[in-house]
């Protein structure tokens, strides 16, 4: 455990030495989420609608911007030879370096939401609800993105390719998320919803750390 | 997995060589493309001429017989793949890393007939290209797992590198298809949009189930054909190097 | 710039190599190569660039797989146990693997939490001041002039302690006391009962060295 949190409190540290990496993606979610309404008209009960859609996919494009930072310095300084090559089980660090980045880049999206939803004239319970899922699929995001990110390390064109890699794989998340919130906004229960991202929270926690550090010794074989 | 593993008389670990396959599987191409044209006639004649017109449908509806067995083969393709492809990365087979290679444009071909036809067989029925149902959107998503697979194998140049990371890429596709399903399945009940769906097939005459079942092995005979014939493309691609191949005829001339 | 870091001897240890194949793409780099070391021998692997020194260390550290052979430390296959082979080994490859946006002194305790060693934060300054790197400690890695970055990488290899070494390339960017200090070091890790595998185009005087060409 210890070296979880080392290798956690390392990244961070790295990030806030480097902040413009982590602000542009908040700023990307706040800039994508404000291009809908000029794109689609300024109808409140229109907005209202669509915003549950239109958040989660700004949150999920915004956690792939921020996945192509996840191993890309590590492999090419060398560090992450060395991680692998650490007595430490390779897996738990790996886990570490997920954490650090849903640190960076779900929580700040954690904190922005509701600023958004607001935008968006999301009434209270649907925010509630908003925040909620993506409190829970947030951590999914990383945990699936990180086996993209880590198949495409150091490739040409890696991050449309990721991109292409993992997108399909976060339609799930997608769907019980913003479909919680448009739930919730109609009146409808929203409990099957959430057991769904608890049981896809418990399943990515369970087996994508292994499959992403299994990826990423094939990339620096 | 195709009817090579069940020939008994072959010695299966003779064949994991590529130098050992490549002859077998030559000899094996003409005899599946001989049952994809019988099956595939056999079909044909059930649907156009022995099905009966549906009361609703009309004659449009004959496209199910092509729309239905290229879905489920896309979907047993994939999980063919997937399943070469872990058998490449556990046991360190070259050759099985091959064959999922030489499947993965075979099933996204098969992904993007059933969109097509699903496109063909929406218009007359329905007024329109696409409809966001269960199945269809299933489909498309299956169509980029596909993509996905492939450019991943093009994008790394190591070929080893290649075949172990798409492995990874088709086994974590492979559970999460299922998953996928259910979820697309779960958001088009929730958004009860369109009334319309493609999984809400007429109500099933006999002759028109033979009719699919014999177009599924039709396409299936030709996905083994097509399969043996790129794999041996990919063989001789890798092994240029080798002394056997530089003595195949194919190579001298 | 010798280190009187102080470790304890090591017990015996061996480290094999038997019939290693490398193939890159279509080559085959080499093919059945096989040796043996004992405690207190050091392999120098020499040849010209490409021919497969690199990786050969990379199979050594079990980075990369052969298409044959194996490799084998205190009697099992390093695949077999691997904590226990990595807790063992010190690697460095072509690259530092030192963060540039860290200091000098936070990369050797991220090094030390990492090699499972318990180093406190001031036998890592001990370290760095050996190395000539006193008052540098807390710069930025990047800040550092290349001479200066391989310094904090010897130390870090000075305090891991570690009786099993595998370094490609380990003089690249020193000056020539820079090299005679790290052979010093070199030495003394062989006479306390360690192994080393390394690569370099100079010409080497250590005791107990023996020469691979590739």
């Amino acid at each position: 455990m210890n070296a979880f949190f080392m290798i956690v409190q390392r990244d961070l540290l790295l990030v806030m030495r480097r902040k413009s990496e982590v602000l542009t993606a908040l700023f990307f979610f706040v800039i994508v989420t404000s291009l809908f309404p000029l794109g689609i008209g300024a109808d409140t009960a229109l907005l209202r609608k669509i915003a549950p859609g239109v958040i989660w996919v700004s949150a999920l494009l915004a956690t792939l911007l921020g996945l192509q930072r996840l191993f890309g310095s590590d492999y090419q300084d060398g560090t992450l030879e060395q991680l692998a090559l650490s007595p430490r089980p390779f897996v738990v660090l790996v886990l570490g370096k997920i954490t650090a980045h849903w640190l960076v880049c779900g929580l700040p999206l954690l904190i922005l939401a509701p600023v958004i939803g607001l935008q968006f004239d999301l009434d209270t319970a649907s925010l509630k609800t908003l925040l909620l899922t993506l409190l829970l699929g947030t951590p999914v995001l990383s945990l699936i993105g990180s086996i993209g990110a880590a198949l495409t390390l150091g490739l040409r064109g890696g991050g449309a390719l990721m991109s292409l890699l993992v997108l399909p794989l976060y339609i799930p998340v997608l769907i019980f998320g913003a479909g919680a919130v448009y739930a919730k906004s109609v009146g409808l229960d929203v409990t099957g919803h959430f057991s769904l991202l608890g049981a896809l929270l418990v399943l990515a926690l369970a087996f994508m750390p292994w499959v992403s550090a299994a990826a990423l010794r094939i990339a620096i074989e | 997995m195709n009817d090579l593993t069940n020939k008994s008389w072959l010695n299966w670990f003779r064949l994991a060589s590529p130098s050992a396959f490549y002859p077998v599987a030559g000899r094996l191409i003409p005899f599946f493309w001989i049952l994809s044209i019988a099956f595939g006639l056999a079909g044909l004649w059930v649907s156009f001429f022995v099905a009966p017109v549906d009361a609703v449908q009309g004659q449009g509806y004959r496209i199910i017989f092509v729309h239905v067995p290229v879905s489920w083969m896309s979907m047993f393709l994939y999980i063919v793949m997937a399943g070469w492809a872990g058998i490449g990365l556990v046991f360190n087979t070259r050759l099985s890393a091959m064959m999922a290679q030489a499947i993965a444009p075979i099933g996204a071909v098969m992904a993007f007939l059933s969109l097509w036809t699903g496109a063909f067989w929406g218009k007359p029925m329905w007024g329109a290209w696409w409809v966001w149902d269960a199945r269809l959107t299933s489909e498309l998503i299956l169509f980029f797992l596909y993509l996905g697979f492939i450019a991943l194998q093009a994008s790394i140049d190591q070929v080893r590198r290649a075949d172990k990371a798409g492995a990874i890429l088709a086994l974590v596709g492979v559970v999460n298809v299922p998953i996928i399903y259910f979820s697309v399945k779960w958001w088009n009940t929730l958004h009860q949009g369109a009334s319309v769906s493609m999984s809400k097939a007429p109500s099933m005459a006999q002759t028109m189930l033979w009719g699919m079942l014999l177009m599924a092995l039709c396409f299936w005979m030709y996905a083994i054909a097509v399969t043996l014939m790129r794999v041996r493309v990919i063989i001789l691609e890798r092994e240029t190097h080798t002394d056997w191949v530089k003595q195949l005829e194919e190579v001298r001339s | 710039m010798t280190a009187h870091i102080s470790h304890p001897p090591f017990s015996a240890q061996s480290f094999q190599a038997k019939n290693l194949t490398c193939v890159r793409g279509d080559q085959t780099l080499f093919a059945s190569l096989s040796f043996a070391l004992t405690s207190g021998e050091c392999l120098h692997v020499r040849g010209e660039n490409g021919v497969g020194k690199t990786s050969l260390l990379r199979l050594l550290a079990g980075l990369s797989q052969p298409e044959q052979g194996e490799v084998i430390w205190n009697a099992s296959n390093i695949k077999s146990d691997r904590e226990a082979f990595h807790q063992a080994l010190c690697f460095l490859g072509h690259r530092d693997a030192l963060k540039e946006d860290l200091s000098a002194l936070e990369n050797l305790m991220m090094y030390a939490t990492l090699g499972a060693s318990n180093s406190s934060r001031e036998s890592a300054l001990q370290c760095l001041w050996q190395f000539g790197l006193r008052g540098r400690e807390d710069l930025p890695v990047h800040y550092l002039s290349a001479g200066q970055k391989k310094r904090v990488v010897i130390a870090r290899i000075a305090m891991r302690g570690a009786p099993l070494w595998i370094l490609d390339e380990p003089f690249n960017a020193l000056d020539s006391q820079g090299v005679q200090g790290f052979i010093g070091l070199v030495e003394q890790h062989l006479s306390r009962g360690g192994i080393a595998v390394l690569t370099g185009h100079q010409e080497l005087s250590i005791t107990g060295l023996r020469a691979l060409q590739l």
